[in-house]
């Protein structure tokens, strides 16, 4: 076969999490979800939630592809017209977290392990009863991966979690 | 010829004369608005919730409301009406299945880029998500194929919607618009207040293109040995055809275009190499596969323009103008990127660039044409399809508005029509929409009456809109309808032929097809017939002469004629196949 220059880009998958701002509406919702469903995207967690002026949300997604596939999203993000700005926040340095929920099974002889492991992830006990505990914790989305993990031993019965919500870091770390 | 005209937003200019009634409903107001923002035209029908619309329609004498009799083909009339004019085409329907009837309509104005504004009609607001008596979710079911659509649910919000869904639908890469009307609503107490300036914060299309690029594609250009410029429908719509013209003229670069870029580029001029893609030219696809600097103008890499991927143009350096960024990178990796209006972005490179030494290129180009001509096979006893359209594009001096529907018919028409002039060659490319071809045709009627408009139709696909006839009577449409009768559904014909074995598993449609002349006069058309090439010269020249409605002409071709040059899907470019001679 001819060496072609048309397949040239590189094609490793990576994570990128992006944060758009958009008028607050459910159709504008709707579009975004639909542009990931409808051209075949992925999105691993999406958050939905008022931005700093009530009239506008701030979605933020966190999804996977190469190079050329996460050029796409963004750019047909930008174009729905309810869209005001998709920053992708990988190319930066940016702050991220997620809360969890998790209600695990703790008998009388576990229940001081569970609350130990939780104690190194700073998560918080916000529901007892003789038979469960509910836990909350936050953090970015490894963190909760392995908080969540460490549970599975003991019996996890329900887990909500919100997806990440990210914002760009203003110290860029130049000293 | 073609008149290019753009919509109005801003209308403070224009304050009718009539002094304002103080308090209008909202389907006043709509109407009132439409009429500031200069719509002519609206392709609609009644139903429930648009009563109040039609109401207000009742007494109105500047706006020609054209009673379709399907609602897809309303859509399919704006569309041609768009195409025509360049201004955004108007559809107005009730609720339910009135909108859903629409949406084979917008989903094909949609994928080529084409400028309609869509009013449905939509249960009262406290019933909306009660099953309602023709409730649809419409707004929620066109969304993946509008550019932006709108719930208008409280009146005062009206006249702003209708006036952006204008300003959406014509700028930026066009496309089409739904407003859903609440019946309640439509029958609020309202002012209209006449409000001039549109502005959507978060809708800004980049026009002037990014200066360095388009020094950087100039340099590239100037330098090129083998340059090709790649024309799409971008050329057409962003009404860039002098400025291509201009600019293929002085540095002599040869100018293909796409299905839907035809006539954005003469065809007579010496630079054109004609249509290139799937059922393109030889010479074009040959340019393509050798070219080394390619300059795309509004076009999108289309996978019927590409072929196999890795087999396109792979020896050239790109450059991608275009007003939609997510084009740009989409199929193909481009060298230079250019966002921007390629009205705008051409003449700039044009002035920068220098005129390339293409001798060499030129004569490669001229022994392809001479080596590899389109061909229009003889015969004295039946109608070859490509001498059909041969011989239209004669009578019409090329000067017609040429619309057609999907399938061989419209390739044969792509190719043996001689196209010069913009906005004259209407076709479902993206989404090849059979159906299409008449309805839009009568559409680009009324857009243009100065003009002759063809309609090159299939057996199959006439009859998917033929009911329209009754539209077309109505309204005393000049429409020239000429059918390629092949009695099959001919393009899949031919697939079956080349790539199942002959085995023509129901694409024949011989038993079932009317009697096409019957039909037209059932309808009060002219019906005309021709079997031979002698009797279809007549025919032609009959129908040219009836300007009082439209004419049906029945032209019966030689049924196992296939189409060529053809790139079988999965084939590179100059991969092509070119027939049986
Ligand atoms: C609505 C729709 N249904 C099916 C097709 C698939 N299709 C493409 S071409 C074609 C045959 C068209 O036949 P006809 O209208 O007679 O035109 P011809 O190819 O014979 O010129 C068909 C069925 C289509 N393009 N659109
Ligand atoms: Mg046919």
């Amino acid at each position: 076969m001819k060496q072609t220059n048309n397949v040239t880009k590189e094609k490793t998958v990576e994570k990128h999490t992006l944060s758009v701002l958009v008028s607050y509406n459910l159709n504008a919702l709707s579009r975004i979800i639909g542009i990931f469903s409808g051209k075949g995207f992925e999105i691993d967690s999406i958050s939905f939630g008022s931005g700093k002026k009530s009239d506008l949300a701030r979605i933020t997604i966190t999804t996977h592809g190469d190079v050329q596939i996460i050029e796409q999203i963004t750019k047909q993000l930008n174009k729905i017209i309810d869209v005001v700005k998709v920053n992708d926040l990988t190319y930066d340095s940016f702050v991220d977290r997620e809360l969890a929920l998790i209600k695990v099974t703790a008998t009388r002889s576990s229940r001081s392990e569970i609350m130990q492991i939780a104690q190194v992830f700073r998560a918080k006990v916000i529901d007892i009863s003789p038979e469960k505990l509910t836990i909350e914790v936050t953090g970015n989305r490894d963190k909760v991966n392995a908080f969540i993990g460490m549970l599975y031993p003991f019996g996890v019965d329900e887990v909500a979690r919100t997806g990440s919500v990210a914002l760009k870091r203003e110290f860029d770390g130049n000293v | 010829m073609a008149q290019a005209k753009t919509q109005t937003i801003d209308s403070a200019t224009n304050k009718s004369q009539t002094p304002e009634p103080a308090v209008l409903n909202g389907a006043e107001l709509l109407i009132r608005t439409l009429k500031d923002i200069k719509v002519d035209t609206i392709f609609g029908y009644p139903g429930g919730a648009v009563l109040p619309i039609y109401d207000a329609l009742f007494d109105e004498h500047d706006i020609n409301h054209v009673l379709i009799r399907h609602e897809q083909a309303g859509a399919h009339a704006a569309d041609g009406y768009a195409r025509a004019t360049g201004k955004a085409g108007v559809v107005l329907v009730t609720s339910g299945p009135g909108g859903t009837n629409t949406v084979t309509g917008i989903a094909t104005a949609a994928m080529d880029s084409i400028p309609l504004v869509v009013f449905t009609g939509q249960v009262p607001t406290e019933l909306i998500g009660n099953d309602a008596f023709q409730e649809a979710d419409i707004v929620g079911i066109t969304r993946p194929i509008t550019k932006h659509n709108y719930l208008v649910k409280d009146v005062n919000n009206l006249e702003q919607v209708v006036r952006e869904a204008f300003h959406v639908a014509t700028s930026g890469r066009p496309g089409p618009v739904l407003v859903d009307l609440p019946k309640d609503m439509l029958n609020t107490e309202c002012r209209y207040s006449g409000l001039k300036k549109i502005s959507i914060p978060s809708y800004k299309p980049t026009e002037e293109g990014h200066a360095t690029q388009i020094s950087k594609a100039a340099q590239l250009l100037s330098e090129a040995k083998k340059p090709l410029i790649y024309a799409g429908g971008g050329a057409v719509l962003g009404e860039a055809w002098e400025e291509l013209t201009a600019m293929a003229e002085r540095l002599n670069i040869p100018v293909t275009t796409t299905l839907m870029g035809l006539g954005g580029f003469p065809e007579s001029k010496p630079q054109s190499v004609g249509m290139l893609g799937m059922h393109g030219t030889y010479y074009a696809n040959m340019a393509m596969t050798e070219c080394d600097v390619l300059l795309a103008v509004g076009a999108r890499f289309d996978d019927r323009v590409t072929g196999r991927l890795d087999g396109f143009s792979p020896h050239s350096k790109k450059i991608h103008i275009d007003i939609d960024p997510s084009n740009i990178g989409k199929n193909v990796p481009v060298d230079i990127p250019i966002v921007g209006d390629v009205k705008k972005v051409l003449p700039s490179i044009d002035r920068q660039a220098t005129k390339p030494d293409t001798e060499k290129w030129w004569d490669t180009i001229n022994t392809w044409k001479r080596e590899h001509p389109l061909k229009v096979p003889d015969s004295e006893t039946t109608i070859k399809p490509q001498l059909m359209i041969e011989r239209i594009s004669h009578y019409t001096n090329g000067e017609a508005i040429v619309v057609t529907d999907v399938g061989q018919h419209q390739m044969w028409a792509a190719q043996h029509y001689t196209f010069n002039y913009p906005r004259s060659f209407l076709s479902s490319g993206g989404l090849g929409t059979m159906g299409y071809g008449f309805p839009a045709a009568m559409g680009a009627a009324f857009g243009c009456p100065d003009r002759t408009v063809v309609c090159i139709t299939g057996d199959g696909g006439f009859q998917m809109t033929a009911y329209e006839l009754a539209t077309a009577v109505e309204y005393e449409v000049p429409l020239k309808i000429a059918i390629m009768n092949n009695e099959c559904l001919g393009m899949v014909r031919q697939w079956q032929e080349l790539f199942f074995n002959k085995r023509y598993s129901h694409s024949i449609l011989k038993k079932g097809n009317p009697d096409f002349v019957k039909l037209a006069e059932s309808y009060g058309a002219v019906g005309l017939r021709a079997t031979n090439p002698k009797e279809m010269d007549e025919v032609l020249e009959q129908a040219m002469a009836i300007n009082d409605g439209p004419v049906v002409m029945d032209f019966k071709v030689e049924e196992h004629e296939n189409c060529y040059p053809m790139v079988p899907s999965g084939a590179a470019l100059n991969e092509m196949v070119e027939g049986d001679e």
